[in-house]
């Protein structure tokens, strides 16, 4: 379109100098200057735009030689063991990743155990059993629960989730799990209330609307026709979404299962209250840890020392490569799904 | 039993389900208002909009935090926006078929989900570390960043909505690209173009985590962009986290004040989106 608009123009202006000859000689330089004005300033916005777009790719760069930049003093001073050491501390200068990194992946794992069957749940229930007026309401509420900001859901997941999880939930679990071989270490007491459990469950609810919408999304681009053919067949609601819908969105909800983690994985505020942030690993879900956001959000503005503040960095740029991983992963799903439905 | 009572058996306990799913998922969203607004509302008062973050102890409102994060999301949005739409605009208009665009949309939907607190330690690093202390503009820039790809994504496929039609008619007058984009590609996407900013602003009005390393918090009231500055968010964090009942009381109404801040800005972005689709 470019090039046909560039060939119109010039067209334009060559058809001018050839009949312009009859006409005033003021008339032509005024609309010369006009048309060269025109150009002028269309280049200007054109590569404007250009830069524009190409910033978004320098703030990806920015983010990501920033934080190497900022994390070298502790890649060179622990290199590799960074990521295994479970030490850490300030007074000695002695860091490792292991304590954070491993409550980051925890409290996403049981966010998801509960988000993913919740989250599909609720997009079958909009595409197939929702009454039609009440679909555009319900699904508007479930995205409302993802437009609360993370801080709401800390401060409500401290005040509210915590100490019922602590007074009903966490008793009920000890002693239900008391006899029973894995469980029992995982649900080992004191119940704290604050802990891993707590966060993961915080992260659940927030990354339930993300699972929820994008399956709905996908679930919408099968086609009418599969869904009849196995209905005009006989097979119940249940059968259709299992066998036809399901199968045939596998990508998409995968997708979205991925964009969800992505959202667990650097959550900060939510989980920076409830998860208690000790620098340990411990066997128990009820146990208070740390996750990779909430170390930076509580010790960032007091670490002092050159080194304390690097390896908050890397533990930043360690976050920042698991979750750029995990969201590529999911873009790059949802683009199949865009691609094949958008023809 | 017979084989068809079985699968009926199934249906029901399945779709069953999906119907607690839903229960549950929405459950959540009524429990978290109801406790809100219970907590919230007492603390509510004149005070609060008029008086300084207090000492522990004594009687104050959330000023100079509301006043902070009005200044740095206005800001953080008057930088990011612009931005945000010129490269849209390139995405959908000049470089629609180009692979730039492919890599910038790409690159683009990953830092929309991109954690915010890497964004604050980006900011850190670059702003904060450089000039030596915390300080409001950092803020705003680092909301900036956030606002950029939002902005971003909502321009392109508002102006991926224009009909083609629309475009050739205004280049048969002979409009320069230029042109036709701002005269006829922005107006017929307006509504959407706001709607895109407006979700922004809902964004980047309850980000804590850029903001505890780039614009810090400020007890007092403070127009000085190039000091720390207090924000709404950052103080909700240390109020809510005190061991002092009236600093706990004022996070509730914070926290109250900010919710349904964002989520009437949420819920007018969906009514102008919608106004626009359905016309």
């Amino acid at each position: 379109m470019a090039s046909g608009l560039d060939d119109h123009r010039k067209g334009a202006v060559v058809s001018d100098m050839v009949s312009d000859a009859a006409r005033p000689p003021v008339a032509e330089i005024e609309r010369s200057r006009i048309l060269a004005r025109f150009a002028v300033f269309d280049f200007c916005f054109r590569n404007l735009t250009r830069a524009a777009a190409i910033a978004v790719l320098v703030i990806l760069g920015g983010v990501i030689l920033s934080l190497v930049y900022g994390s070298l003093p502790a890649i060179r001073a622990y290199g590799f063991g960074f990521l295994t050491s479970q030490a850490w501390n300030p007074v000695t200068d002695n860091f490792g990743a292991a304590a954070p990194v491993y409550g980051t992946v925890m409290t996403s794992a049981i966010a998801m155990l509960v988000a993913v069957p919740v989250g599909i749940g609720i997009a079958i229930f909009l595409t197939e059993l929702c009454p039609y007026p009440l679909r555009r309401p319900i699904g508007a509420a479930i995205e409302l629960l993802a437009g609360i900001p993370s801080i709401i859901y800390g401060i409500w997941g401290l005040f509210v989730l915590a100490p019922f999880l602590q007074q009903h939930v966490e008793p009920i679990l000890i002693a239900a799990c008391g006899d029973i071989p894995v469980l029992s270490t995982l649900f080992a007491g004191p119940p704290y209330g604050i802990g891993v459990l707590t966060a993961g469950s915080i992260l659940a609810i927030m990354v339930l609307p993300f699972i929820a919408s994008i399956s709905r999304d996908v679930f919408e681009t099968v086609p009418p026709m599969l869904k009849e053919a196995a209905f005009g067949i006989g097979c119940t609601t249940w059968e259709v979404m299992r066998n036809v819908v399901i199968p045939h969105t596998r990508v998409g909800v995968l997708g979205g299962v991925m964009l969800g983690l992505g959202r667990a994985l650097g959550e900060t505020m939510a989980v920076t209250f409830v998860i208690g942030n000790a620098h340990k690993i411990a066997g128990s879900l009820l146990a208070p840890g740390t996750t990779i956001s909430a170390t930076i959000a509580n010790e960032f503005t007091e670490a002092v020392g050159d080194l304390y503040t690097s390896a908050l960095i890397e533990l930043g740029l360690i976050l920042f490569l698991i979750t750029f991983i995990v969201l590529a992963c999911a873009r790059f799903m949802l683009m199949r799904v865009e691609r094949r439905s958008g023809g | 039993m017979s084989p068809y009572a079985a699968r009926r058996r199934r249906n029901a306990i399945a779709t069953g389900l999906c119907w607690v799913a839903t229960a549950f998922g929405l459950g959540w969203l009524v429990l978290i208002l109801a406790v809100l607004v219970w907590e919230g509302v007492r603390g509510l008062s004149f005070d609060v909009f008029t008086q300084m973050t207090p000492p522990p102890g004594s009687n104050g409102g959330l000023l100079n935090a509301i006043a902070g994060s009005l200044a740095m999301t206005i800001l953080g949005v008057a930088i990011g926006a612009p931005l945000g739409m010129l490269a849209g605009t390139y995405m959908a208009e000049y470089g629609r078929y180009s692979k730039l665009t492919l890599i910038v949309r790409f690159i683009n939907d990953i830092l929309l989900s991109a954690p915010s607190i890497v964004v604050g330690l980006f900011i850190y690093t670059v702003f904060v570390a450089r000039m030596g202390h915390f300080s409001g503009i950092s803020g705003a820039v680092a909301l900036a960043v956030l606002v950029v790809p939002v902005v971003v994504r909502t321009t392109e496929d508002m102006l991926l909505l224009v009909p083609g039609p629309l475009r050739e008619a205004a280049a048969a007058l002979g409009l320069p690209r230029s042109h036709m984009i701002l005269r006829v590609g922005y107006r017929a996407a307006k509504a959407g173009i706001i709607t895109g900013v407006l979700l922004a602003v809902a964004r980047v009005l309850g980000e804590t985590a850029p903001l505890l390393f780039t614009a810090l918090n400020n007890q007092f009231w403070s127009a000085n962009l190039d000091a720390p500055m207090a924000s709404l968010p950052v103080v909700i964090f240390q109020f809510a986290l005190s061991p002092y009942k009236d600093w706990r009381q004022l996070a509730w109404t914070g926290a109250l004040l900010i919710t349904f801040t964002v989520l009437a800005l949420s819920i007018t972005a969906r009514a102008l989106s919608r106004l626009r689709t359905s016309k």
